[in-house]
């Protein structure tokens, strides 16, 4: 029992959860929403929209992590620093851990679920959108009550496979001192000299993290394929 | 820039690294991952659920924390590590590195090939039966080339995860392209260049890979081209 002994710093790793999955949930919102929005862009008319989103997604997926969240952190203050100074005035900027965390993840894991949405959006038959525009309904109005609610139930598996990457990969935000799990036991795991203790206690916390996930997304793709009529 | 042009070997020297840490990982994870897949589709639950377990593990939990429970977590176990004459290599962040990427994508792989193994057509398996091959044989003449043909994309996507992924080893202070970077960053604050730098490395060998990969698949795949002809 000695070695699972937390010294007291049991208190800290829960509040160093609570900002993963706060981090987590955030980030996630971000990804969904620019998903959405990089799934219209790929299906727009305009070869040039098509190529900025092309780049994005292709750029995004070849790059660590880790690389693009010391590049958002450090290089971006300095990079609006020296454009400013370019221009004869002085503008500091400094990106606080949470913000350039969430930013970058949300970013990185928008092209993913970009991916995602163009899947579910061919899955839906043509004729749904087609019987939508017959019936008088404009693009968005047909957006939102055909083509969202049938995409979910594609998307779904998908969108659940993102979570689930994207909840380990807030474990990188604590390069960056943003006090969530990983960070939080690297403190208790300093101050008490026992390293494996923490560090296997914040794994374990991070595994709970993933079966929960598990069920809600399991309970969600239920409940989206509810109007499905099965043999 | 005179920056990176004057740290432009360094870079060579951490990409090698890179591509050094991450071909080890791939290739000791592969060979781990084959016969793991197979006992993890055992109908022995005795075989399965060992396995079951460490892929459990090792994929619901982030790699940096593997990284860090066998690097400075290792650290606890001093006196028992060098009584077995382990310490030494736990005392060296490569080893560490290369360890910890080697179990996760064994893991990840394992999962992979265990879908691969049991989308092998049932029919396969009774003519190879019929044929009177069992066991080993079997697997290895039949289910097994059948798995990692059906799989090999989803195992590219593994790869290059892993190659990304270990830009992480950069935290334990492996000298790779992400260490590298790091430390002529913060020596020479030219934080922005030398970053966007590093991932225009990552995004080359990325789709380098990537391009290796799918020619092997469709060197995988050269007797299914023929008959679409």
């Amino acid at each position: 029992m000695s070695r699972f002994d937390l010294h007291g710093y049991g208190p800290l790793l829960l509040e160093g959860a609570r900002l993963t999955v706060y981090v987590g949930v955030c980030a996630m919102a971000l990804a969904v929403l620019l998903g959405l929005i990089g799934m219209w862009c790929k299906f727009s008319p305009s070869p040039l929209v098509r190529f900025v989103v092309d780049t994005y997604t292709t750029v995004v997926r070849g790059v660590p992590e880790l690389v693009l969240i010391l590049l958002v952190y450090y290089g971006v203050p300095t990079f609006i620093q020296d454009v400013s100074a370019h221009f004869g005035r002085n503008i500091y900027i400094a990106l606080d851990p949470f913000t350039a965390g969430v930013a970058t993840i949300g970013f990185i894991y928008g092209a993913f679920a970009t991916e995602v949405f163009r899947g579910a959006r061919l899955a839906v038959p043509k004729g749904q959108i087609e019987a939508a525009r017959a019936c008088g309904m404009s693009g968005p109005l047909t957006f939102r009550r055909i083509l969202l609610p049938q995409m979910m139930r594609f998307a779904l598996p998908g969108l659940g496979n993102v979570w689930m990457i994207l909840i380990k990969a807030t474990a990188l935000i604590s390069v960056i001192q943003l006090p969530e799990l990983m960070r939080s036991a690297d403190i208790a795991a300093r101050n008490t000299r026992k390293p494996f203790t923490f560090f296997f206690a914040a794994s374990l916390i991070y595994l709970a993290i993933t079966i929960i996930s598990n069920i809600v997304q399991h309970w969600a793709e239920r409940r989206a394929a509810r109007g499905l009529r099965r043999a | 820039m005179e920056i990176l042009i004057e740290s432009l070997p360094r870079f060579i020297g951490a990409t090698w690294l890179t591509l050094q840490i991450t071909a080890l990982s791939v290739f000791i994870g592969f060979c781990m991952a084959l016969p793991l897949s197979v006992l993890r589709v055992s109908r022995s639950p005795l075989l399965s659920w060992p396995v079951y377990a460490f892929t459990f593990y090792f994929r619901g939990t982030p790699l940096l924390v593997q990284i860090f429970l066998i690097y400075y977590g290792s650290g606890q176990f001093v006196a028992q590590l060098e009584a077995v004459g382990l310490w030494y290599f736990f005392q060296n962040p490569w080893f560490c590195a290369v360890l910890a990427l080697t179990l996760n994508t064994a893991a990840y792989s394992t999962e992979i090939f265990r879908g691969g193994i049991q989308g092998v057509p049932f029919g396969e398996i009774e003519a190879a039966r019929a044929c009177g091959m069992s066991g080993a044989l079997l697997y290895r003449r039949i289910i097994l080339p059948r798995a990692l043909r059906v799989v090999w994309p989803a195992y590219t996507n593994e790869v290059i995860f892993l190659l990304q992924a270990s830009s992480l080893v950069s935290i334990i202070t492996v000298m790779d392209i992400t260490g590298v970077a790091g430390e002529i960053a913060t020596r020479s604050f030219a934080f922005y260049e030398v970053y966007l730098f590093a991932a225009a490395l990552y995004i080359v060998i990325v789709y380098g890979v990537l391009w290796v990969f799918r020619r092997i698949e469709s060197r995988l795949n050269t007797h299914l081209q023929a008959e679409a002809l």
